[in-house]
């Protein structure tokens, strides 16, 4: 490998531009950068949109349906992280239609996959622990599957429980994107579909998998973690991958909290009201 | 390279040769009529004209589909001049006896023979329709060009390519008002110029060839008929975009139609009418047949395009259009395979022609597979506008067995249930959207009052869970409880707050899944909620007193 002589210069999106597009977010004029998502802009303004397959430094999937939200003159719901902002858009971000829809997609997730908190490792640093709080899914109503897959531990320092899986593909896209080793993939389709490391092998027997440990990074829930974690022993990295994504691109920018980034217990949404 | 063809010399050999025959025995050999015996029938008419050493004046020829179905094996024997005579549910004895009696005796018409049973030349079933993009089905040979070319085919291409700018064939298309027929209904012609008017210079064009609803059988028909058909469409479409790439997604469980159009592709390039330079002008356009692997999901044009490029078949967020960023990242355009098939029969009449047939929004004709509980059923081709009733009390000839019917299902597993007072409801895009259905790509079930709602609601809602590729989580899970919560119905366990979740959920399903698959998935329970909802009321129980509240009375 030859150093560059010349730094990379960095790629044209919000980060070289002044935010000039007007539009109109939950009824406020705001100014958005040109090529900014609609997520992206409710993120830097503060205003929150619940997402679950939508990763920062990866493509865009567009799977959970989370982030959906109104936009003036569209008949259909696009969604906030796939949808660039143009000029005079009027977008809102929540209304009692989209609460509902969202509650309802978050409950069905409970439903498909078995999700029992007490005895997760991701339990208290779990995205969707959070957004069954952030949405007010306080119960199913829907059928419980109860699904048992093989836990699979053969892995030297992770372990995958597709229990806990909910299809994001956030590893997939990370491991792929990132890391070029496609490790991983999903089988089989609708509610057959499941998560597979290779060809579907044990993943300690996947020779591609460098061992790099950023799928369990990018997992939102404790599907995949480290060996010898216990319940709620989970410590995420939230912002690891965009930084390795912007890395790679030579947009070089430190982190907000250092090298090492702070477990987000600290102020994430599951630990309001818990403190005595 | 092959030898270029000369049309009007094709067509008069082969003229010529038909003149030598007294009698063409004309045997259905699409799909339908080969499972029910049209082999067989076949063979046994060849061998007694051979035993009767006639084969140099009577021809057996094997076509595609004369439409109706639920009667074959069909066999229409065409004399030299005169009316043909159209033989139903012939068996080997019965092909027998007709070349006896008929081809080589002197008996025609009804009394030619009293073993098969003969339909009637004015049968209403044949008497509504229009055959445009059926015009060959069960009148050529699917595998010889020269029947295409014989009854006119490729002619509209020649004179395209030869008399018209690719921006004139464009705006024939677009003056012509052809709609989509694969279910949307969107202009095609428009279609087109987003494709021609995009930048590049390796674009696509596919035939959407994936037909899935469970009873629909157009696109096969028309496919394993008259696949040439298909071709000339998908050429005039390459020649009007500036293509230069063709291919058509047909599913792997129609061998007979995957068959027929790749011995149709290779005829097509022997004779230069596909490859470079066509019909010895400058245009050069390959086309590839490509196989599904068995998802419905595939019928989604993005998720057809990803199993094209042999990826996993997902749907991908749109934008970006597949005629911005398609199959390798070249402008796609996918049309199905009936619009395809209209293509030759417009550029040839013109669009005028075209927009006379059918209504003023929606012109043309519509194929139609009629299935479920009707006295006929089989193939139809009508012109846009036509009523329900039409098809179903006089074509179809009403319901079987003396019952009644209850409900007509069109647009397969994406569309919804039309009840009895709406039969007089003109078949269009925009009048069957408003009664909650949709035109899809063509399937149109109709079921008696034998049938019960909710389970009628079930099976399509098991066939979405099942067909559900598992990308977005409103699809994926919510196909999966409205199953669950139908079955709880169904089985005589369903609650008042169990209807209440089917609803809410069914909204949720229909608004924020990713593809049109999960979007319409719960079309099916919407519209018998809307029309058959005493049905649903009637299956459920009452809430159970809670515990609490019985305790409280028995202190």
């Amino acid at each position: 490998m030859s150093a560059s002589p010349v730094p990379p210069t960095p790629p044209p999106g919000p980060r070289s531009a002044r935010p000039n597009v007007a539009v109109t977010l939950d009824g406020e004029e705001v100014l958005a950068f040109p090529g900014e998502t609609v997520l992206a802009l409710a993120r830097r303004l503060g205003v929150p949109i619940p997402t679950l397959c939508q990763l920062d430094g990866v493509s865009v999937y567009g799977g959970c349906r989370l982030c959906v939200v109104e936009v003036e003159g569209e008949h259909r719901l696009p969604l906030a992280c796939a949808t660039e902002v143009s000029a005079d858009m009027e977008v809102r971000s929540t209304s009692a239609e989209l609460r509902d829809h969202r509650r309802r997609i978050v409950a069905l997730l409970f439903a498909e996959g078995s999700h029992v908190c007490a005895a997760c490792v991701a339990s208290g640093a779990c995205e969707l622990q959070d957004l069954a709080t952030e949405t007010g899914v306080d119960h199913v109503p829907y059928e419980l599957t109860f699904p048992s897959h093989e836990v699979d531990a053969s892995h030297p320092f992770f372990v995958l429980d597709r229990d806990r899986c909910v299809l994001c593909t956030r590893c997939v896209r990370v491991c792929d994107e990132i890391e070029g080793a496609h490790v991983w993939d999903i089988a089989q389709r609708g509610s057959d579909a499941r998560l597979i490391a290779g060809m579907d092998q044990p993943w300690g027997e996947v020779a591609s998998c460098t061992s790099c440990g950023k799928c369990v990074a990018a997992c939102p829930t404790g599907a995949l973690y480290h060996q010898g974690t216990a319940s709620g022993e989970r410590r995420p990295d939230p912002g690891l991958i965009a930084f390795l994504a912007d890395a790679r691109a030579g947009v070089w920018e430190p982190r907000d909290n250092g090298a090492v980034s702070q477990p987000r217990d600290a102020a994430g949404p599951h630990e309001q009201g818990t403190t005595p | 390279m092959g030898k270029l063809i000369d049309l009007d010399a094709m067509r008069d050999a082969e003229l010529a040769a038909r003149s030598r025959r007294t009698h063409r025995a004309l045997v259905c050999s699409s799909t339908g009529c080969l499972s029910a015996g049209a082999a067989g029938v076949r063979a046994a008419l060849v061998a007694e004209i051979e035993a009767a050493d006639r084969a140099d004046t009577l021809q057996v020829v094997p076509t595609g589909c004369p439409g109706l179905c639920s009667r074959g094996p069909l066999v229409q024997v065409e004399p030299r001049t005169g009316p043909a005579t159209l033989y139903a549910e012939v068996d080997p004895d019965g092909a027998r006896s007709i070349v006896r009696d008929h081809l080589l005796g002197d008996r025609t018409g009804d009394q030619a023979t009293t073993e098969v049973a003969v339909v009637p030349a004015d049968l209403p079933f044949f008497a509504h329709q229009t055959k445009v993009v059926l015009a060959n089905a069960g009148r050529i040979d699917p595998d010889r060009l020269e029947d295409y070319v014989a009854a006119g085919g490729y002619r509209a291409l020649y004179d395209t390519l030869t008399t018209m700018t690719p921006e004139q064939a464009l705006t024939a298309v677009e003056r012509s008002g052809l709609r989509g027929r694969g279910g949307a209904g969107y202009p095609t012609g428009r279609k087109w110029r987003l494709l021609a008017e995009a930048p590049g210079d390796h674009k696509v064009v596919v035939a959407n060839g994936d037909e899935g609803d469970p009873g629909a059988f157009m696109d096969r028909t028309i496919m394993d008929s008259d696949p040439h058909r298909v071709l000339e469409g998908l050429v005039i479409a390459a020649y009007a975009t500036g293509a230069e790439r063709g291919y058509i997604y047909v599913r792997a469980e129609y061998p007979l139609a995957i068959e027929r159009l790749e011995r149709a592709i290779r005829a097509a390039k022997r004779s230069r009418l596909l490859g470079k330079g066509v019909l010895g002008t400058d245009l050069s356009f390959d086309v590839q047949v490509r196989v599904g692997a068995g998802a419905f999901v595939c019928g989604e044009e993005t998720a057809l395009m990803a199993s094209i490029e042999g990826r996993r078949g997902l749907p991908q967020l749109r934008p970006p259009y597949p005629t911005e960023r398609g199959l390798w990242g070249e402008p796609t355009m996918i049309n199905n395979v009936e619009t395809l098939a209209n293509i030759p029969a417009i550029l040839g009449n013109g669009p005028e022609w075209f927009a006379a047939m059918g209504t003023a929004e929606s012109p043309g004709t519509k194929v139609f597979a009629l299935a479920g509980s009707l006295m006929t059923t089989g193939l139809i081709e009508v012109p846009m506008g036509i009523s329900l009733r039409t098809i179903v009390e006089d074509m179809a000839g009403g319901i079987a067995g003396g019952r009644r019917f209850k409900a007509a299902q069109t647009g397969g597993p994406s569309g919804g249930c039309i009840p009895e007072r709406f039969l007089d409801t003109p078949v269009d895009y925009e009048h069957l959207r408003a009664l909650g259905s949709m035109m899809g790509s063509g399937g149109l079930v109709v079921i008696d009052d034998t049938v019960n709602m909710p389970e009628f609601a079930r099976f399509y809602m098991a066939f979405c869970r099942d067909e559900s590729c598992g990308k977005c989580v409103p699809c994926r899970v919510g196909t999966v409880q409205l199953h669950a919560l139908l079955d709880r119905i169904c089985n005589g366990q369903g609650r008042r707050r169990d209807l209440q979740h089917l609803e809410s959920l069914c909204r949720t399903v229909q608004v924020t899944s990713l593809c049109g698959l999960g979007q319409s998935a719960p079309n099916p329970v919407v519209s018998t909620l809307e029309h058959f909802r005493d049905e649903y009321e009637a299956l459920l129980v009452e809430e159970p007193v809670p515990s609490a509240v019985v305790t409280g009375d028995a202190s």
